[in-house]
């Protein structure tokens, strides 16, 4: 399954907020 | 919704979240406070049965009782293979409790838990309702 990922923080909170969804947050270290 | 956080692109943001270490996911609600953290890498099943446990916090959380039993009742039948499915059947017990204000519940999970779980830590925290 593709995951479309989001990569800012603030617009992810506020879509969250706005859909009234929860937020999944993978801070990564690992090699793109 | 997911959100990535690479630590070369963004490690203000591992600052923002306390994110010491990796890999680390947050379950948020909509409300940007931090419900579940998962740090350290878990075999498949068992990640995905954390990310529930997650999203059963998040309604837990909200007071939405039958919500979260639904989700700590799927996690404790899909994932049983797992130590998770434990303390999702003691959640599971106490969101019926919430809604209900039926304490023979929680000695029924008791007696499950010790049944299919009886090394856990959660089996543990429920021997009080044996009683």
């Amino acid at each position: 399954m593709l995951v479309n990922w989001n990569k800012d923080v603030d617009a992810a909170l506020a879509e969250a907020k706005a859909q009234n969804k929860p937020l999944l947050i993978d801070f990564s270290a690992a090699p793109a | 919704m997911p959100l990535e956080a690479h630590i070369k692109e963004h490690p203000a943001w591992f600052h923002r979240f306390d994110a010491l270490w990796t890999p680390t996911i947050l379950v948020m609600d909509a409300d940007g406070v931090e419900r579940s953290r998962i740090e350290g890498y878990l075999p498949k099943n068992w990640f995905r049965a954390r990310l529930e446990m997650g999203l059963g916090r998040v309604a837990f959380m909200h007071k939405k009782w039958a919500d979260a039993e639904k989700i700590y009742a799927e996690v404790a039948e899909n994932f049983a293979d797992t130590a998770v499915a434990a303390e999702a059947i003691y959640w599971r017990g106490v969101s019926h409790y919430k809604a209900t204000n039926d304490h023979t519940v929680l000695g029924e999970v008791g007696i499950e838990l010790g049944a299919k779980y009886p090394d856990n830590e959660w089996t543990l925290k429920s021997l009080p309702w044996a009683h």
